[in-house]
């Protein structure tokens, strides 16, 4: 090997979501960063659905631009249609999605990655990691260069070992089009890593010219475009439609005459493959009682012709593509530009990570993305980030970063790998967030901005607008909590219209809007200044007067957590030496290993007399 | 686990006779016992004096029994925090009665060894102390986990299992809707939703009305003491009256009126019937207590169906054990001091008491297992596990009935969808602290089960 003269403090093994976050976040801490990929010209390719963002996955997005990433920036200068979704349910549960011009969105991330300082790119396959008394100090590639680096954060998405299916064809490859990542797992398997397989799948794109989207349903984006990134002003680039087409009785029939060639189906396919997301040939046998599926046809750009069919994957052969896309009303001229596959690829369970995402095997090595099992643009953007600011926090001796439950989608996601691991691709659901009150997208800024400002990831004049509007929040609050509406002062018609008549006591302008479908709006009829407040903060006042109850109760089962959660379980617990653990639960703490008394508490099988157990023992064992 | 919140435990252990004392540790042990304690003496709860008054229901001002409060302020406590010793009559009903009021006021129900946990990390005991302490919660968690196990495999789950079906499907409906805005997720939450919670609010109902200690507290259960003539049935009422009340005699068919007594059997209030020897008998006089005995069997809550363990099983005891039929009963074979004859028929599965009336042996025994047929019919030892649990699973059944009594208001008054979750969960995580399960995956195995998602 020979061996490259630079030394760098992070190397960033892939180019993908996660790896551009991952890069991006320790270059801009200052760290000399390089970042390797198989193909320059892929960086930030979005595989599969030319989209960023839907629920969950939005308010992943916003939580990335809180702390300083590039993924909300770069949506906003790059998306063709933007929507916010379940705006009738809650602010909550509320969020934003946006189809993106694939193309444009990988050149602009290329282009910002370009512009970095401290960053090197290199288009080169990793073969291996060197390793130095269990400790990463460097990668190995096919060229025979050998890279040193203080850090490694692997980002290997669909790569290592990638396998793709067209019915019973199958050949190596990491997305279509790319080679496949060969040797970089066996290493890992060698080190002592639990590697494993998983599938996922990508529709066909079709050819826009031979479909007739006059027969099919348009569906419009928001007339007013909300930005993804707090630091986004607007939406300048003009928008275009999706259609809506569906399969029907007959499509279903080529569908199941072509089960005997699907790989899925001849048992060929090993890796499991994501429930929310099934193919098509899936979710016909699992609900043969539906006679039609929903298709959203998604342009993947505005310069190009290609369209992609969302929930239309598969892994059948081609002429069973040919025939089943073909049978959808609208499409029946179609051409396919690049048929659907399924790809099976290598991932490592992520139990055998800490929460800050370092690998509990190998010091200095960092797993981010696919890799840990997850699936999802949003959810590899949101690990590589935080792989990326440990990384470089740890070359600078510094406590990782490391986000709570309560805290953020992000912290979330993390916690639920590395303690419960993941036998599907783990995507991102508001279910999974137990303070889902809490975190929600439009306080993203006010949950994160200050922790991404102490690492030195969001810029002085960002964090100072950032800053601006909080104390803005906080002084209105103060002031519509004792501002009062006399009765006396308020005229009868009013009192009439607001429900008010008969009220002896003055009503602050708070009660007034805890009161449901009250709005700024309405108040402004007492307090007209208070449409001279930005958008933002008339939203957080709203939001945060009105949920104030909701909102106290998850923070008080916050609360009720913390000590546990605060915990630390030293990395050389020996849990073989404590009595009193059950030998069910001596076993699970042996093998997750957990960083924390709250991580133990949610391994499966851990009960709470194990956990009181194990706190005495920390208590004895390490002082008080 | 929570170190800042106040939790509460029975801490005798739980038996007849004696006092039993319920203790309340952390912050709120003070407003909690003064909610439910009504001191005589003037001035309320001092620190390190006794009180004596009444513990009453704040919901209805009911007297649940007298009793002596201590009140020690923190640090000089056993736990070092502010605690609360409320010492009572002892007996499984009334200590878990209290016990379940200082829940009801906001106590958590102590995990086994939390109050010496709690000493420990307040650095009130030393290490050996504590190490001492890791073995007894891991031997009552072992305990505990038999028990648990039985309620798993017993009625109660069964029961339980239907609740929990109703709220992960109406979660699971719910949550479809939100995070699957853009899939075909066909449900109408008022009418589909509710078609699943109201099944489980009234299983909820029932299974509360069940476990309402109040109720069995003031009317206590009904024991039918059956068998036929000269078996022993009359001298095993007086040996658990310990005195003699009704005639014994050795001509069968002495007792010809039925005999109520109530008894207090490991604290628990048991109203003990003894019936007329059952026999095709010629007197009239007889054949009307046959008849009355034979009509309270099917009113009693359990049955001791008595039989001479020294005689052969007859047609006669064979009668008897068809007019039990279904009912909850304990064999008692008698005579347990002479030969034994008996061979009990394949259709008679009751737990079998061999006891001797006339030496006494068996009877503690027997006693146990009348107690246990009223904790879910679990004949489990360690008393003590089966009072707590009971008092958790009522609190956790009460919680879990309010949480969905609110989902249901807020489901009809139009609140944002986002909040109709918290609720649901709420109730799921009550249940789940009966069944002892995690049910995190539950909801989204569900939804991929229900809904065909995937755009």
């Amino acid at each position: 090997m020979i061996v490259y003269d630079k030394k760098y403090d992070v190397i960033v093994v892939g180019a993908g979501h996660a790896g551009c976050e991952a890069a991006l976040a320790a270059a801009r801490m200052g760290r000399p960063t390089l970042m390797l990929t198989i193909n320059l010209d892929a960086i930030a390719l979005m595989s599969c659905n030319p989209a960023i963002g839907g629920l969950a996955k939005g308010h992943l997005v916003k939580e990335i631009d809180a702390l300083g990433g590039e993924m909300g920036r770069n949506i906003d200068a790059t998306g063709i249609q933007f929507r916010v979704l379940n705006t009738k349910k809650g602010p909550a549960v509320r969020a934003s999605r946006a189809q993106a011009d694939k193309q444009l969105y990988r050149l602009r991330m290329k282009h910002v990655m370009e512009q970095q300082d401290d960053l090197d790119l290199k288009q080169v396959e990793v073969t291996g990691l060197v390793i130095e008394d269990g400790e990463v100090v460097g990668v190995d590639t096919r060229g025979g260069v050998r890279f040193m680096g203080k850090t490694v954060v692997l980002t290997t998405g669909t790569f290592m070992r990638g396998l793709i299916h067209i019915g019973l064809v199958n050949y190596p490859g990491g997305r279509a089009g790319d080679l496949p990542s060969i040797g970089l797992s066996d290493g890992l398997k060698d080190y002592g890593f639990d590697v494993g397989r998983l599938k996922t799948g990508t529709p066909a794109r079709l050819d826009g010219r031979t479909i007739d989207f006059d027969r099919l349903e348009k569906q419009y984006g928001d007339e007013n475009p909300i930005p993804f990134s707090f630091s986004t002003e607007r939406i300048e680039q003009p928008q275009v439609p999706c259609h809506i087409a569906y399969t029907n009785p007959r499509s279903h029939d080529i569908i199941r005459s072509g089960l005997d060639r699907s790989p899925l189906y001849a048992g060929i396919i090993e890796g499991i493959g994501p429930r929310y997301c099934p193919s098509i040939e899936d979710k016909v046998v699992r609900f043969p009682e539906k006679d039609r599926h929903q298709t959203f046809i998604e342009p993947e750009g505005r310069e190009t012709v290609e369209v992609y069919p969302s929930g239309m994957s598969t892994s059948l052969p081609i002429d069973i593509q040919w025939a089943f896309y073909r049978s959808i009303e609208g499409l029946e001229r179609v051409e396919i530009m690049r048929p659907a596959y399924a790809i099976e690829y290598d991932y490592v369970n992520p139990i055998q990570l800490h929460a800050s995402l370092e690998t509990k095997l190998v010091r200095n090595l960092y797993h981010a993305g696919q890799i840990n099992g997850t699936s999802g643009y949003e959810e590899a953007a949101a690990q590589g980030l935080m792989a990326g600011i440990n990384a470089a926090l740890r070359v600078q001796d510094k406590d990782p970063l490391v986000l709570g439950r309560s805290e953020a989608y992000i912290g979330v996601m993390i916690d639920d790998l590395v303690t419960l691991g993941t036998k599907e691709p783990y995507r991102m659901f508001t279910s999974r967030a137990e303070y889902r009150l809490l975190l929600r997208e439009d306080n993203a800024d006010l949950r994160l901005r200050e922790k991404g400002h102490a690492i030195g990831l969001v810029q002085e004049e960002v964090y100072s607008s950032f800053l601006a509007k909080k104390e803005l929040i906080e002084s209105e609050l103060v002031r519509l909590s004792k501002e009062r509406l006399a009765p006396s002062a308020a005229g009868d018609d009013l009192l009439e219209e607001w429900g008010l008549v008969g009220i002896q006591n003055a009503i602050s302008y708070e009660q007034l809007l805890r009161r449901p479908e009250f709005t700024c709006q309405d108040l402004s009829r007492v307090y007209p200044a208070i449409l001279e407040l930005p958008e933002q903060v008339r939203e957080q006042l709203e939001i945060q007067i009105k949920y104030q109850g909701y909102i106290q109760r998850q923070l008080e089962q916050v609360d009720r957590s913390a000590r546990l959660e605060s915990t630390k379980i030293p990395d050389d617990m020996d849990y073989g030496t404590i009595s009193g653990l059950s030998a069910e639960v001596r076993e699970k703490l042996a093998r997750f290993r957990p960083d924390t008394l709250g991580q133990a508490s949610r391994i499966p099988g851990v009960t709470p007399a194990g956990i009181t157990i194990l706190s005495i023992a920390l208590k004895a064992r390490y002082g008080r | 686990m929570y170190v800042r919140d106040t939790i509460a435990a029975i801490s005798t252990a739980v038996g007849e006779g004696g006092i039993g004392i319920v203790r309340i540790s952390g912050p709120a042990s003070l407003p909690i016992a003064s909610s439910i304690f009504r001191a005589k003496s003037n001035g309320g709860l001092k620190s390190h004096r006794f009180s004596y008054g009444d513990v009453v229901s704040p919901a209805n001002g009911d007297l649940v029994d007298e009793a002596m409060v201590v009140y020690m302020k923190g640090p000089n406590s056993y736990t070092r925090e502010d605690v609360v010793e409320i010492q009572c009559h002892g007996g499984t009903l009334v200590v878990s009665r209290i016990l379940s009021l200082a829940l009801e006021q906001g106590a958590r129900l102590a995990e086994p060894g939390e109050f010496t946990k709690r000493a420990f990390l307040n650095g009130r005991i030393d290490l050996v102390q504590a190490e001492a302490v890791m073995d007894v919660i891991s031997s009552r968690t072992d305990a505990s986990l038999a028990l648990a196990q039985h309620q798993r495999e017993g009625l109660l789950s069964k029961r339980i299992s239907t609740v929990k079906e109703g709220i992960v499907y109406a979660l699971a409906y719910v949550e479809a809707l939100i995070d699957f805005p853009e899939d075909d997720v066909d449900v109408a939450v008022e009418t589909d939703v509710l078609g699943k919670v109201a099944p489980a609010l009234a299983e909820l109902d029932a299974l509360i009305e069940g476990f309402d200690e109040g109720r069995v507290l003031r009317d206590g259960v009904s024991v039918v003491i059956a068998g036929k003539p000269n078996v022993g049935k009359s001298s095993l009422l007086n040996t658990l009256l310990k005195e003699k009340r009704a005639i014994v005699t050795s001509v069968p068919g002495t007792t010809r009126d039925l005999i109520e007594e109530v008894v207090n059997i490991n604290g628990l209030p048991v109203k003990l019937l003894d019936t007329a020897g059952i026999r095709e008998s010629e007197d009239q006089v007889e054949q009307e207590g046959v008849r009355l005995s034979l009509e309270r069997i099917p009113r009693a809550d359990l049955v001791l169906f008595v039989i001479d363990g020294s005689s052969e099983f007859g047609d006669d005891d064979a009668t008897i054990l068809q007019a039990i039929g279904n009912k909850s009963y304990l064999v008692v074979r008698n005579k347990a001091d002479l030969e034994v004859n008996a061979v009990l028929p394949a259709a008679c599965i009751g737990p079998v008491v061999a006891i001797s009336t006339l030496t006494g042996d068996g009877v503690p025994e027997l006693r146990n297992a009348i107690t246990n047929a009223f904790m879910h019919g679990h004949a489990i030892d360690g008393r003590e596990f089966v009072a707590v649990s009971k008092a958790r699973h009522r609190d956790a059944l009460l919680k879990a009935r309010g949480s969905l009594q609110s989902f249901v208001a807020n489901l009809e008054a139009g609140v944002n969808m986002e909040l109709l979750p918290v609720d649901l969960r709420d109730a799921l995580d009550a249940v789940g602290e009966v069944t002892g399960e995690t049910t995190a995956d539950d909801v989204l195995d569900r939804i991929f089960s229900s809904f065909c998602i995937g755009k």
